[in-house]
């Protein structure tokens, strides 16, 4: 059975397992859209670097049974700094409850199965913000994320709460019996004055391939705070594409770092779309790729309202035959004055069979405002390289020092010390193997 | 200690070099001048073992080594140094730590015990003060924002820790004003002693004011034309390079 067939049946099933609920009707929203376009192939100009619809000739599966995964499977994959996190596991895409512990209260934060809040008090905050994406990642492979919402995180941290734990999300795909497509959607909400810190990171089990295709979506209120952070060092048989859609409808600030290591074919979308005046975000990325890793980084700004500021930078460095992506686009609205928006993108090339991509976008409506975008590709400073060397440093162990220097403004942008510790080693140990 | 005989050197295909020969003992120290483009620094390149560099001629024996044969690195940890014309700015590699993994690496090769955190710091403190440089300079990125004085100190200041057999300074006066040429010259003598063998590149006679070699080589159009004592700077110093280069062009010409 080809994977479309297979699809369609799956959501057939979905469809008639439970009642037409809002959700529901969103999963068919999303299923028309996704017959209609199908995945995306590198004809659309936003996927014109990136080929996921081959990964697709392989046949993958939902695992619908409850997958064995204990509790010490998830001890292997914790990120520093556990013992003071909630720490939520999703497994094959859904979230697993039982396999999580919270650790803040239940004033401080709300969590609860997505299909339980747009039932009970949260109902009109689902239905207002659940699906926002939707109108800025129009392809199919984001319409099959929302075909199979099922069993989602629901995330609130109430007004005022500035969270001390942090969130850690763990997504865990189960291949070791079959090729598994897991989708995970989530929605968060983090409300006026409120902190929170988020961390996701990705794990597959078994050497069959893994697909992640995750659709995450988070609301922004007045004055809150919001950091995020997204760890990407799975094995080279997980592809994922990962869509996060920020939407700050209130005055607030968001800091996000994306750090790439290792996987398959990786496309980030990072959707920031300012909607309060005087909003403020900074976006920070990371790619550090070996053998034939493909990370594809899409940033959007969507400016629409006055006096936000954005800061965008991503660096990068391809090594072997790997290929980085780029494109980061920045949108100014009629309304949009006085923005101040940034881009920079910077890469190392280290072998002749690595590609690097990128490609800035500035679409600017309005008259008084500040953009700047940049990128560069380059290669190691040789002078640099034979400065160590005469000092008896061999050439490899130079190497790493010298790309170790060039990821440490990134990797300062991690502001809990637990976690940039652990990146910091991650990094280390990803450059020194070769 | 080092022996190069008839070396030549391409660079691009052009000949720079064109057959060097130099005898240096353990506790000597040689001034090799000359004007611009005459091949002082590539003669210093070749040494350290720049990699844009051909050698298409002759040999370098250092320690019984053959040195061409040797990478980069091992030069450096069979004990060759060269202070660095142009020392490089590497922002977000801390001083210190490459330091310490130079020295490290260096005791490493020679089979010696590796420092650890108290002794090198011990060793650092004491360095630090042979060589007049501050504390403040070592815990920032290597050469990053450092002025012209500061990066030739800390050249002087690696070249303590790191013990050479050989050291190679290639021009390290130029651009230093005269008190800093003086404390990188103090420096530099402080390290002078009966194993080691010093090789200064200069345009210029004043470092050799503060700085007293046994022996002096004008190199002139890849060739050492002329060598002699100490006083052969004072020479030149005197009537200016004219007075050799004119001899060797003729020389040349015949």
């Amino acid at each position: 059975m080809t994977n479309v067939n297979y699809f369609k049946d799956q959501f057939e099933q979905l469809q008639d397992s439970g009642p037409a609920t809002a959700i529901a009707e969103l999963r068919t929203d999303g299923f028309n859209t996704f017959n209609k376009s199908g995945l995306p192939t590198y004809k659309l100009e936003e996927w014109k670097y990136t080929n996921i619809s081959s990964l697709f000739d392989k046949e993958y599966q939902f695992a619908n049974t409850a997958p064995a995964i204990q509790l010490s499977d998830i001890d292997a994959i914790r990120l520093a700094g556990h013992e003071q996190a909630n720490e939520l596991v999703f497994v094959n895409g859904r979230f697993i409850p039982a396999l999580s512990t919270i650790r803040s209260t239940a004033s401080q934060l709300v969590i609860l199965a997505l299909e339980e809040a747009a039932k009970g008090k949260y109902e009109q905050l689902v239905k207002a913000h659940l699906g926002q994406s939707s109108e800025y990642l129009k392809d199919g492979i984001h319409a099959l994320n929302t075909s199979f919402i099922q069993d989602g995180l629901f995330l609130l941290v109430p007004k005022g709460q500035q969270l001390t734990e942090p969130v850690y999300i763990y997504h865990i795909s189960d291949a070791r019996q079959q090729n598994t497509l897991s989708q995970p959607r989530s929605l968060i909400f983090v409300e006026e004055n409120a902190k929170l810190q988020l961390t996701e990171t990705y794990t597959t089990l078994g050497t069959s391939e893994s697909f992640t295709n995750e659709v995450l979506e988070v609301v922004v209120k007045e004055n809150a705070f919001v950091e995020y952070y997204k760890i990407q060092h799975d094995g080279l048989n997980a592809s994922q594409v990962g869509s996060t859609h920020i939407h700050q409808i209130g005055r607030s600030h968001v800091h996000t770092v994306v750090v790439s290591l290792n996987g398959g074919v990786i496309r980030n979308n990072l959707n920031l779309v300012l909607d309060a005046a005087g909003n403020e975000t900074h976006l920070y990325g990371l790619y550090l790729l070996k053998g034939k890793s493909h990370v594809d980084n899409h940033t959007l700004v969507d400016n629409k309202q006055p006096n936000c500021f954005s800061n965008q930078l991503y660096k990068g460095i391809a090594g072997d035959a790997s290929t980085g992506v780029f494109s980061g686009r920045i949108i100014v609205q009629p309304d949009a004055q006085k923005t101040n928006a940034y881009q920079s993108n910077k890469n190392i090339i280290l072998s002749d069979q690595a590609t690097i991509n990128t490609k800035p976008q500035l679409e600017i409506f309005a008259d008084d405002v500040k953009c700047s975008h940049g990128c560069t590709v380059g290669q190691l400073d040789e002078e640099a390289l034979f400065y160590l060397r005469a000092r008896g440093i061999p050439k490899e162990a130079a190497e790493v020092l010298l790309l170790e220097a060039y990821a440490a403004d990134i990797l300062v942008q991690i502001k809990p010390e637990p976690l940039r510790n652990h990146v910091a080693e991650l990094i280390y140990e990803h450059l020194s193997i070769s | 200690m080092l022996s190069i005989k008839n070396i030549h050197a391409n660079i691009e295909g052009k000949e720079i070099l064109k057959g060097i020969n130099l005898e240096i003992k353990a506790g000597e120290v040689h001034a090799i001048m000359g004007p611009n483009g005459s091949g002082k620094s590539t003669l210093a390149s070749v040494l350290a073992g720049r990699e844009e560099y051909e050698v298409t001629e002759g040999e370098v024996t250092f320690l019984e080594k053959d040195l061409l044969e040797l990478s980069t690195e091992d030069r450096a940890r069979e004990g060759l140094f060269l202070a660095f014309q142009y020392p490089v700015e590497i922002p977000g590699v801390s001083t210190t730590n490459f330091i310490k993994a130079a020295v490290n690496e260096k005791r490493k090769y020679q089979g010696e015990e590796l420092l650890d955190a108290v002794a090198f710091l011990k060793m650092m403190k004491q360095k630090m003060a042979l060589v007049e440089i501050d504390q403040s300079l070592l815990s920032r990125s290597i050469n990053e924002g450092f002025s012209g004085g500061e990066k030739k100190r800390n050249e002087v200041f690696q070249m303590a820790m790191l013990e050479p057999k050989l050291a190679i300074l290639d021009e390290t006066d130029s651009g230093l004003d005269i008190d800093a040429l003086r404390i990188v010259a103090n420096g530099i003598n402080k390290l002078r002693n009966e194993n080691r063998a010093i090789l200064l590149i200069t345009h210029y006679q004043r470092l050799l004011d503060y700085i007293q070699p046994d022996f002096v080589h004008v190199l002139y159009n890849g060739k050492i034309v002329k060598s002699g004592t100490k006083e052969l700077a004072l020479e030149l110093e005197d009537k200016g390079y004219d007075f050799i280069t004119d001899e060797a062009d003729l020389a040349a010409s015949l």
